[in-house]
């Protein structure tokens, strides 16, 4: 579904990382570590078409990210679902409404009622629905942005540090949503520091860790 | 013809689209009142282009269907020449009416740059014969040949000397209104233009948000473009009747007279301000459109 193949990245002269592959296929579960400032967020931005590589090859979905018209790009967005680690939204709408913003996007706004129940009870944000995101704790700001990434039921999921600032007992039951999204065919990829998280995901499903430093990507150790 | 759709998709807006930028904003009171401004101004123009149009007509109409001759000659030939030119004038076809004006007539004329008690018959005044047409008018040039054999102090003036400038200055006066609502219009399309541009940086966030769960520019821009083409309307549609009221207040002509008293609309010409608040919309539709399609693409 998602395919980067030697693909170097370089920022204001510097390059982060170069001959750099990954292959995001469907049903597929990755994990990708690594040092502060090796390019983790680079290159999930890469994987959803965000910024563009200094060379190599992007596809998504099949199709070159450089051959991505700006309604392609922003149509296969539509199959992704992205968890950043500032957590944005629109704050002046209700929770509610942004995590439901994706099919509202999509011209989906009528699915979204049934949907949306479930999941903010998945991730335990039911009595927050009414509320703006600016009144939310960070740890349930996390929660929302996880719920608004798989609304649409996207085909990959890409989260940056999802896990960050909630309990462990929340993390365990976003995984369980993450490994449920992944049994029935989805492709997801968490760039995350938290190595309790990887263990606990490996004991219910068959993830790869990748470690990304020195500029390159690269199978993590025995130890993960 | 993709484009059609694509605008169609702009004007007949979106609940989910409209809902993703807040309403509020400084932006919104600017494009108010820039477009209230500008249509206040817009009805000036359009009146004065109106009345302007008026005048000159009315000035042209007059003037052209009547004629001045003079007559300057001895006081003791006045009188035989003020009666034979108006025999000539009486044969003369296309001439309804000749009539010599009274001492009364001429002190009348005059009082205006003399005073009122004005010595006539001590000054060296010409008789003059007030000339109505009629039909198609006459021949002046053959009249003239007609006097000059038979009335030698004679001078027909058949105004063209007035007309001319006139027609000349009323269309002048109109492409300065026309060029004047151009540039009205031109400066509401700036005030957008900058308004938008304020409003999208003010929204950076809300529309990386919407890019990332997939939304296209045209759904983007379309929350922008509808909400600032209703504001312009608004605005417009406000200004335009503070326009018109101002219009009233002004001193009817036939009361005060002259010419900017006359400042104002007649009959059907009334219903010109009302194209001012749809101009307006569409102007801001386009502008909104144009800068904020390509200030997405700039930024991507």
């Amino acid at each position: 579904m998602i395919e980067l193949k030697d693909v170097a990245y370089t920022y204001g002269g510097a390059e982060l990382f170069s001959g750099l592959g990954l292959t995001l296929a469907p049903g597929s579960f990755h994990f990708l570590t690594g040092p502060s400032g090796a390019g983790k967020t680079t290159l999930l931005k890469l994987c959803y078409g965000e910024l563009t590589a200094t060379s190599g090859e992007v596809t998504l979905f099949g199709e070159p990210r450089r051959g991505l018209s700006r309604d392609q790009l922003a149509m296969t967005r539509r199959r992704i679902g992205v968890v950043h680690q500032d957590c944005q939204f629109l704050d002046h709408l209700p929770l509610a409404e942004n995590i439901a913003l994706p099919l509202t996007v999509a011209g989906r706004g009528d699915e979204a009622e049934g949907n949306l129940k479930d999941l903010l009870a998945w991730v335990g944000l039911t009595k927050q629905a009414g509320q703006r995101p600016p009144e939310l704790s960070g740890g349930e700001r996390q929660r929302a942005a996880l719920a608004r990434a798989v609304i649409t039921s996207p085909d990959v999921i890409l989260a940056d540090e999802p896990t960050g600032n909630i309990d462990w007992e929340m993390s365990q039951r976003l995984l369980r949503l993450l490994v449920e999204l992944n049994r029935m065919g989805k492709a997801v990829l968490i760039a995350t520091h938290d190595l309790e998280l990887i263990r606990a995901a490996k004991a219910q499903v068959s993830a790869r860790v990748l470690r990304l430093t020195g500029r390159k990507l690269q199978m993590a150790g025995a130890e993960l | 013809m993709a484009r059609l759709p694509r605008a169609l998709t702009l004007i007949a807006g979106d609940p989910g689209a409209d809902r993703s930028v807040p309403p509020s904003g400084f932006t919104a009171w600017l494009t108010l009142g820039a477009a209230a401004a500008m249509a206040f101004l817009a009805v000036f123009v359009l009146a004065f282009s109106a009345a302007t149009g008026r005048l000159a007509d009315r000035w042209s109409e007059e003037l052209a269907r009547t004629s001045t001759l003079r007559i300057s000659a001895p006081a003791e030939e006045m009188a035989a020449q003020t009666a034979a030119a108006i025999r000539v004038l009486e044969q003369t076809p296309g001439i309804a009416a000749a009539h010599a004006l009274t001492d009364e007539e001429e002190e009348a004329l005059l009082a205006p740059w003399f005073g009122s008690d004005l010595p006539l018959a001590a000054l060296p005044v010409p008789q003059l014969i007030e000339i109505v047409e009629e039909g198609e008018g006459y021949d002046a040039a053959g009249l003239r040949a007609r006097l000059i054999a038979e009335v030698p102090g004679a001078v027909l003036d058949d105004h063209a000397r007035w007309r001319e400038p006139l027609v000349a200055a009323a269309s002048r006066l109109r492409l300065l209104a026309f060029v004047s609502a151009i540039l009205i219009g031109a400066a509401l399309v700036a005030m957008v233009t900058l308004a938008v541009q304020s409003s999208l940086a003010a929204n950076a966030q809300i529309i990386r948000v919407l890019r990332l769960v997939g939304a296209r520019d045209v759904y983007i821009a379309r929350a922008f473009v509808r909400r600032f083409t209703l504001r312009a309307l608004i605005g417009a549609a406000g200004g335009t009747a503070a326009g018109v009221a101002a219009l009233f207040i002004l001193p009817r002509s036939d009361v005060a007279g002259g010419f900017l008293t006359g400042l104002g609309f007649a009959g059907q010409s009334w219903l010109l301000p009302l194209a001012i608040p749809v101009v307006a919309a569409i102007a801001a539709f386009w502008a909104t459109r144009a800068a904020a399609l390509s200030r997405l693409r700039a930024e991507s």
